[in-house]
C-alpha cells in the first residue's frame, strides 16, 4: 500500500487542505507562545519596549534578589490555582453527572428544561462575577440577607473580604456557572448509549445505583475524561472570576492573576513573561500527567 | 467657542486599573486618545509618552500649588498640568456625635473610642447596621493610601528619602496595630474589599460613624438625595496619638498630552481650559473637587459651597506624597507589596510585627534590583 499513487495523493491533498490551518495555529499560537518564552528570559519592561537583555534563567532563579522559584506570592499564587482547579473540577464533575443523568430520562418540557440549565454558562463571566459580587456583598447581599432570614448566620459575613471564604466563595460561583456546560457533555456521552443493555439490567433485576457504576460510568467514562481535561485546563489558567471579584488579593490570586500583574501593574515583561512560561509548563505537565494516569487517548476509546 | 468636539472616553473607577489601560494604550503608541487624566504617581511613569506642556501655559503654572507642579515635572518637562488636588480627610456625623456628648476626634485612639461608643449605643436603640468606622481596605492602591496616612501621622515612613526601606520601625508597626486592633469591632468585615464608592455607599445610607475619604464625597453627602444631608462634618485625619501629627495622602489628578496625539495644539488648549480657574471654581462648587489653584482657597463662593476648604488648606498644601519620587519605576510594586502586607496584617493573619518585617525583605528584594 505505502507506495501507491493513490495514497500519495491523498496525503498530499491532505496537506493542502491543513495547510491554512496550520498557518493560522502558528500565527495565532506558536508566534505569541514564542515570544513569551523568549522574554521569559529577558529583562524587557513596558515603559521602554525597544530596548531589553538577554538575562538567562535570571528570572527564574538567582542568588540576588530571588527570582520566580522563591517568590512567596507565586508559590501562593499556584497554590490558589491548584485548590481552585481541584475543587471546582471534583464539584462541576459529580453535579454535571448528576445532572445529565436527571435530563437523560424522558419528561415533559424536558427540551426547555435542557437549554434553561445552559444560561449560567451563556451569561459572559464578567458579568456572573460582578453580579454574585453583589450577592455576596457583606451589607446589602442577597445571600447574607437570605441566610439571615433562615437563620443559617446570625450575622452578616463578608464572603469576599476574608481570605478563608474568598476562595472558596469563587469556587461556588465557577461551579455555578461551568456545571451546565459538564452536564451537556455528559448528556451527549448518555445519548450515545445503546439502550438494550439497560433493558437487559432491568430485567435482571440489577439496583439502579449498580447499573450506573458497573455499565453507565465505564461507558461514558472517555467522554467524561476528555470533559475533565478540558475543564481542568480552564480551570488552571482562571483569571476573569478572580480578577473581576476581588483584583489583585493575595489570597484569591491565581498564576495568570500573578502574570498579569507583573505584566501590566509592574511593566516588568520580562518577569511576568517568566512566570507565564512557568503556568504553561505546569499546565502541559499536569495535562500529560492526567492523560497518562487516566489512559485517555483523545482520539476516542479507552487504552 | 471654538467648534471642536471633545468625546469623553469611560476609563475603571479603580486607580490601579486606570494605569494599566493607559499603558497598554501608551505602549502601543496609539493616538486614540489625546488627553489623559493622570495620577500624582503616575508621571514618573507614565511621563515619556507625554509631551512637554511648557509652551501652551504662557506661566498658568506658577498659580498652582508647587508641590504639585514639581511633581509633574520630569527632567524639565512639565507632563502634566494639575485639575484637582485631593488628601484623605475624615467625615463624621455631626448628629450622632452630638447626641452622644463627644468631641470631634483628634487622634486614631479617640476616633476608635467615640466610633465603639456610638456604635455600641445605636445598636441597643435597635439600629443593628451601624458601623464605627469605614475606609478602602481592598488589596488596592487605595489601601496603600489609608495605612500611609496611618503610619504618616505616627512619624513612619515606607521608604525614606534616600530610598532606604524602613517600614519595620516602632511607629509603623504602632499604626498598623491601631489600625489592625478597630478590624475586631467597630469595622465592618466587608471593609477588606471595599473601595472608595462601597465605603461611600456605607456611609451615606447612614451606616456608619466615621469616613476617610477623598473630598468628592462631601459634594454628594450633602446632595437633596442624601439621607445623611446636613448631618456631616469634615476634618483633617486624626493624629497617631497625641504626639502625631494630622496628615492625609497626596493624590489628585492631572492632564496630560498624549505624544501621539493628532492634534496637540487642540488637546493642549483643552488642557488648559479645563485647568483654568473658572472651570476649576466651577468644579469646586458643584463637585467639591480641590482646586489646585491656590487662590480659589480664599474664594467667598467657593467656602460657602465647601466650607471645610478653608480650614483644611494646611493639609492639602503638607499632604504626605507616594514614594512614587524615589522608587520610580517600582514604586506600583512597592505599593503592592505594602498594601498585601497591610492586608493581611488587618484580616489578622499576621501580627503586625511579622508582617511589616516580612515586608521590609520584600521590599529589601524590590530594591536590590534597582530603583
Amino acid at each position: 500500500m505505502q507506495g501507491s499513487e493513490l495514497t500519495r495523493a491523498k496525503v498530499r491533498s491532505a496537506l493542502v487542505f491543513l495547510a491554512p490551518m496550520l498557518l493560522a495555529l502558528a500565527l495565532a499560537a506558536g508566534w505569541p507562545l514564542g515570544r513569551t518564552l523568549w522574554f521569559a528570559f529577558t529583562d524587557a519592561t513596558l515603559t521602554d519596549t525597544g530596548s531589553y537583555a538577554f538575562v538567562g534563567f535570571e528570572n527564574f532563579w538567582n542568588p540576588d534578589w530571588g527570582g520566580l522559584l522563591e517568590d512567596a506570592n507565586w508559590w501562593t499564587a499556584v497554590g490558589n490555582t491548584l485548590y481552585f482547579t481541584v475543587l471546582s473540577v471534583t464539584l462541576e464533575t459529580i453535579l454535571g453527572v448528576g445532572i445529565a443523568l436527571a435530563l437523560d430520562v424522558p419528561f415533559r418540557g424536558r427540551a426547555i428544561v435542557r437549554a434553561a440549565v445552559l444560561i449560567p454558562w451563556a451569561i459572559p463571566t464578567i458579568v456572573s462575577a460582578k453580579m454574585w459580587g453583589w450577592m455576596l456583598h457583606d451589607q446589602f447581599g442577597l445571600i447574607n440577607d437570605l441566610g439571615m432570614k433562615l437563620g443559617l448566620i446570625d450575622q452578616p459575613v463578608a464572603w469576599m473580604a476574608s481570605s478563608a471564604t474568598a476562595l472558596t466563595a469563587i469556587v461556588a460561583v465557577d461551579v455555578w456557572k461551568t456545571t451546565p456546560f459538564m452536564a451537556l457533555l455528559v448528556l451527549a456521552a448518555l445519548q450515545m448509549l445503546p439502550r438494550d443493555i439497560y433493558e437487559a439490567a432491568r430485567i435482571d433485576g440489577i439496583h439502579p445505583v449498580r447499573v450506573f457504576f458497573r455499565v453507565t460510568l465505564p461507558l461514558i467514562r472517555p467522554a467524561l475524561m476528555v470533559a475533565v481535561i478540558f475543564r481542568g485546563l480552564d480551570a488552571l489558567r482562571a483569571f476573569d472570576l478572580m480578577y473581576a471579584m476581588t483584583g489583585n488579593n493575595e489570597s484569591t490570586m491565581t498564576m495568570s492573576v500573578f502574570a498579569r500583574q507583573q505584566l501590566v501593574d509592574f511593566q516588568d515583561v520580562g518577569y511576568g513573561s517568566a512566570a507565564a512560561a512557568l503556568l504553561f509548563v505546569m499546565v502541559a505537565v499536569l495535562t500529560a500527567a492526567v492523560l497518562t494516569l487516566g489512559r485517555v487517548r483523545l482520539t476516542g476509546g479507552v487504552r | 467657542m471654538t467648534g471642536n468636539t471633545v468625546k469623553v472616553v469611560s476609563t475603571p473607577n479603580s486607580s490601579s486599573e486606570r494605569l494599566a489601560l493607559y499603558q497598554q494604550i501608551l505602549a502601543a503608541g496609539a493616538g486614540d486618545i489625546d488627553v489623559l487624566q493622570v495620577d500624582v504617581v503616575w508621571p514618573g511613569i507614565l511621563g515619556t509618552h507625554f509631551i512637554d506642556l511648557k509652551p501652551y501655559t504662557q506661566g498658568a503654572q506658577d498659580d498652582h500649588f508647587q508641590a504639585i507642579v514639581e511633581n509633574n515635572t520630569v527632567d524639565g518637562e512639565l507632563k502634566a498640568m494639575p485639575w484637582f488636588t485631593d488628601a484623605g480627610v475624615l467625615f463624621y456625623r455631626k448628629d450622632l456625635l452630638e447626641k452622644y456628648d463627644r468631641a470631634v476626634p483628634t487622634t486614631w485612639e479617640e476616633m476608635a473610642e467615640t466610633a465603639r461608643i456610638v456604635q455600641k449605643g445605636e445598636r441597643e436603640a435597635g439600629d443593628d447596621d451601624l458601623w464605627g468606622y469605614v475606609f478602602q481596605a481592598r488589596a488596592y492602591e487605595g489601601l496603600t493610601c489609608n495605612a500611609l496616612e496611618w503610619i504618616d501621622s505616627y512619624g513612619g515612613e515606607i521608604v525614606d528619602a534616600k530610598g532606604d526601606v524602613v517600614v519595620d520601625s516602632p511607629e509603623v508597626i504602632d499604626a498598623v496595630t491601631e489600625a489592625a486592633s478597630w478590624m475586631k469591632d467597630m469595622v465592618p468585615p466587608g471593609v477588606l474589599n471595599y473601595t472608595e464608592e462601597e465605603s461611600r455607599g456605607v456611609f451615606q445610607s447612614g451606616n456608619a460613624v466615621f469616613m476617610r475619604n477623598w473630598p468628592y464625597a462631601w459634594a454628594l453627602a450633602q446632595s437633596d438625595d442624601s439621607p445623611i444631608k446636613g448631618k456631616v462634618g469634615v476634618v483633617a485625619l486624626p493624629k497617631g496619638g497625641a504626639e502625631g501629627k494630622h496628615t492625609g495622602v497626596l493624590g489628585g489628578w492631572n492632564l496630560a498630552v498624549s505624544k501621539y496625539s493628532a492634534h496637540p495644539e487642540i488637546a493642549a488648549d483643552l488642557v488648559m481650559f479645563l485647568t483654568s480657574p473658572e472651570e476649576q471654581k466651577r468644579r469646586a462648587i458643584e463637585g467639591s473637587y480641590n482646586p489646585t489653584i491656590t487662590d480659589l482657597y480664599q474664594d467667598e463662593e467657593v467656602l460657602a459651597a465647601v466650607p471645610f476648604f478653608g480650614d483644611l488648606y494646611d493639609t492639602f498644601e503638607n499632604a504626605v506624597a507616594r514614594p512614587s519620587g524615589v522608587t520610580g519605576e517600582k514604586y506600583n510594586r512597592v505599593s503592592a507589596a505594602f498594601w498585601g502586607k497591610v492586608h493581611a496584617a488587618l484580616e489578622g493573619n499576621e501580627d503586625p510585627e511579622t508582617a511589616m518585617s516580612d515586608l521590609a525583605d520584600e521590599l529589601g528584594a524590590v530594591k536590590r534590583r534597582g530603583w
